[in-house]
């Protein structure tokens, strides 16, 4: 697996070769930012837009006199009357619902990957094969089962429910980093008298972060969009609990009514999604691993 | 007030401790048994906080889903494979059935390859994450607001009349079009249409994903190869790219499932109609509209049935890993 071949031209011009090289990546990137922006800023623009042009014209007529902007669609969302609590709600689901499946999954991943026993790639196969149990089928046994624990309606049985369904992919993900570190790391900790607890937390741990990072992210991510299992789990019994999501898609009336809110309302419930994502970010640095392994 | 103060407290503190204390609380245990026995046992004290999760949420209802495949709709009589006979002879299911093998393929090949792409270019910029960030915003708008977005891509006027949807205008703009992009019934590419927008939203995944791969990579490794004189095609090609099979792999396989689960786009976008109809749609259809929790039940079997080749070639893949760590 090298990459060098003996016979490469060394005196090339090098300067010139990787000037030229930097504009095609540039104009690659570029294309690639301008293409995957142009729809969310049409939705960015069109949520400053009074409704009738909105409806109207195309969303870049805005950006050309007369320009006709107002904040009316993010007062009224903002208006809401629940939108604070819904907003704090949401936190309180989102962040053990991220917290819990990442650890649990962790120790998953630690025994997948480093503990020897009877049936181990059988019972990982199961576990990442419920990736694709359709929710839709687990949604009426699951509440059953929360009311007779008496939890339906609760933070706690969101958290429960949330945790299960992110687990087949977390596992996956930490299973398949986790693997790929290096053995002789873990045999001389265990040679040093180190125990598995102190293995996972000093050594597994910190090596993973990109991928914790990157599945803390999603996790969150999907906690934060969930609308289903909110509706499910929680509105039925206990509305003073339901998230941002809820009280969203509450403003759209099924005929479509309001609808002119929706852009102002996704990006009030993106702000902290993206927050996290560049908290996250820094986390995504070069030599996590190389540094701490020398093979 | 104070109620949501016990639960912010319980939220920051008592989630993370209940969680280590556990880890901590199986290693204490351990010590009471002989020496010899702990291996055995060690690993499923690891495991038990994730079954227990599985079995209760996904596996207990999986099981009742199954049996239910075998009923008719009120449950109560076993009626054999007709449930199953009923999904391979309906015409529905199986365009819905084909709709999802372009899905399958074209998702997650699309997803994959600009993921790809997208890590390896930025990982040479300075702007990474400025560029990351532009990717990755997509994932972050829910479903709803995506459908909207994209209707507004898509929308389409009669020729002659002013295009307000940004696809339509763009192409006009040379001249070209309209195209009802995703209007009319026997315009073949609809589900295309709707790939693109699941796509859109999940490169920034599988970005994210490989891109926190490829900073696990031991930098000394391509410097070295670079030192040789290696093109930075040859380093790719060479060194970063067999290093990040492991990782395309869990993307394309999860790739695989979200395609095969498709629900969200086409519910939201066109709820199965001009030609887009998935097989998750149709399980919805049938649970939630016509009550066949029977024929309900089957679907979601078959889903569960057609990962099966692709969790076996996972499994040689781990063992390979194994074999060479």
């Amino acid at each position: 697996m090298t990459a060098t071949s003996p016979g490469l031209d060394q005196a090339g011009p090098e300067q010139g070769w990787f000037a030229r090289q930097h504009i095609g990546l540039h104009t690659a990137l570029i294309v690639l930012m301008v293409i995957w922006a142009i729809p969310t800023f049409g939705l960015f623009v069109n949520s400053f837009r009074p409704a009738t042009d909105a409806f109207g014209t195309g969303w870049w007529s805005a950006l050309f006199p007369p320009y006709n902007f107002t904040f009316e669609n993010y007062a009224h969302v903002l208006g809401q009357s629940n939108i604070g609590t819904n907003f704090l709600n949401s936190l309180f689901i989102s962040i053990p619902a991220t917290v819990i499946p990442i650890f649990v999954a962790a120790f998953a991943a630690y025994a997948f990957s480093w503990m020897e026993f009877p049936g181990r790639n059988i019972l990982f196969v199961v576990v990442v094969g419920l990736l694709v149990v359709p929710l839709q089928a687990t949604l009426i046994p699951v509440l059953s089962l929360f009311a007779s624990w008496g939890i339906a309606g609760t933070f706690l049985a969101v958290w429960l429910a949330h945790t299960a369904y992110g687990l087949p992919f977390a596992i996956y993900l930490l299973r398949n980093f986790m693997g790929s570190l290096p053995r002789e790391v873990f045999e001389s900790a265990a040679i040093d008298g180190a125990s598995s607890v102190t293995s996972f937390f000093r050594l597994a741990l910190p090596m993973s972060v990109p991928a914790i990072a990157a599945l803390a992210i999603f996790q969150f991510l999907f906690v934060w969009n969930d609308l289903l299992v909110a509706l499910i789990y929680i509105s039925i019994v206990n509305p003073d609990n339901l998230p941002l999501t809820v009280s969203i898609a509450g403003l759209v009336t099924s005929q479509g009514a309001g609808a002119e809110f929706l852009g102002a309302a996704a990006f009030i419930s993106m702000a902290l999604p993206l927050i996290v994502f560049f908290g996250l970010q820094r986390f995504f640095v070069r030599g996590i691993v190389g540094g701490s392994v020398k093979g | 007030m104070t109620d949501k103060l016990i639960t912010a407290a319980i939220v920051v503190v008592g989630v993370p401790g209940v969680l280590i204390g556990y880890i901590w609380a199986t290693e204490q245990v351990l010590r009471i048994l002989p020496e010899r026995r702990r291996p055995d046992i060690r690993p499923w004290l690891w495991l038990a906080p994730a079954l227990a999760f599985l079995a209760l949420f996904l596996v207990y209802p999986m099981i009742g889903t199954i049996l239910r495949s075998f009923q008719d709709n009120l449950g109560k009589t076993f009626v054999g494979l007709d449930n199953f006979f009923w999904f391979f002879g309906s015409a529905d299911a199986l365009s819905a059935l084909k709709n999802n093998l372009l899905w399958l393929i074209f998702l997650t090949l699309f997803v994959v390859g600009f993921g790809l792409l997208v890590a390896v270019l930025v990982d040479k910029v300075k702007y990474e994450s400025f560029a990351k960030s532009v990717i990755f915003v997509p994932l972050a708008i829910s479903m709803v607001a995506a459908g909207v977005i994209w209707l507004y891509m898509y929308q389409y006027k009669p020729p002659g009349a002013v295009q307000t949807g940004t696809l339509n205008a763009a192409i006009g703009v040379a001249g070209l079009g309209p195209v009802p992009w995703l209007q009319v019934e026997d315009f073949s590419v609809n589900t295309f249409m709707l790939i693109i927008v699941m796509a859109w939203m999940w490169t920034g995944f599988a970005m994210v994903i490989i891109s926190a791969a490829l900073k696990g990579i031991n930098p000394e490794l391509m410097e070295a190869a670079r030192m040789d004189g290696a093109t930075e095609w040859q380093v790719f090609r060479g060194i970063v790219f067999p290093l990040l099979v492991p990782t395309l792999v869990v993307v394309s396989t999860t790739m695989i499932i979200t395609a095969l689960k498709a629900f969200d786009v086409v519910f939201t976008m066109t709820s199965g109609n001009l030609n887009t109809n998935v097989i998750a749609n149709e399980m919805y259809a049938e649970m939630f509209k016509f009550g066949q929790y029977g024929r309900a039940s089957a679907i979601a079997v078959v889903l569960l049935l057609a990962i099966i080749p692709i969790m076996f070639f996972n499994i040689g893949r781990f063992r390979a890993q194994e074999a060479v760590r």
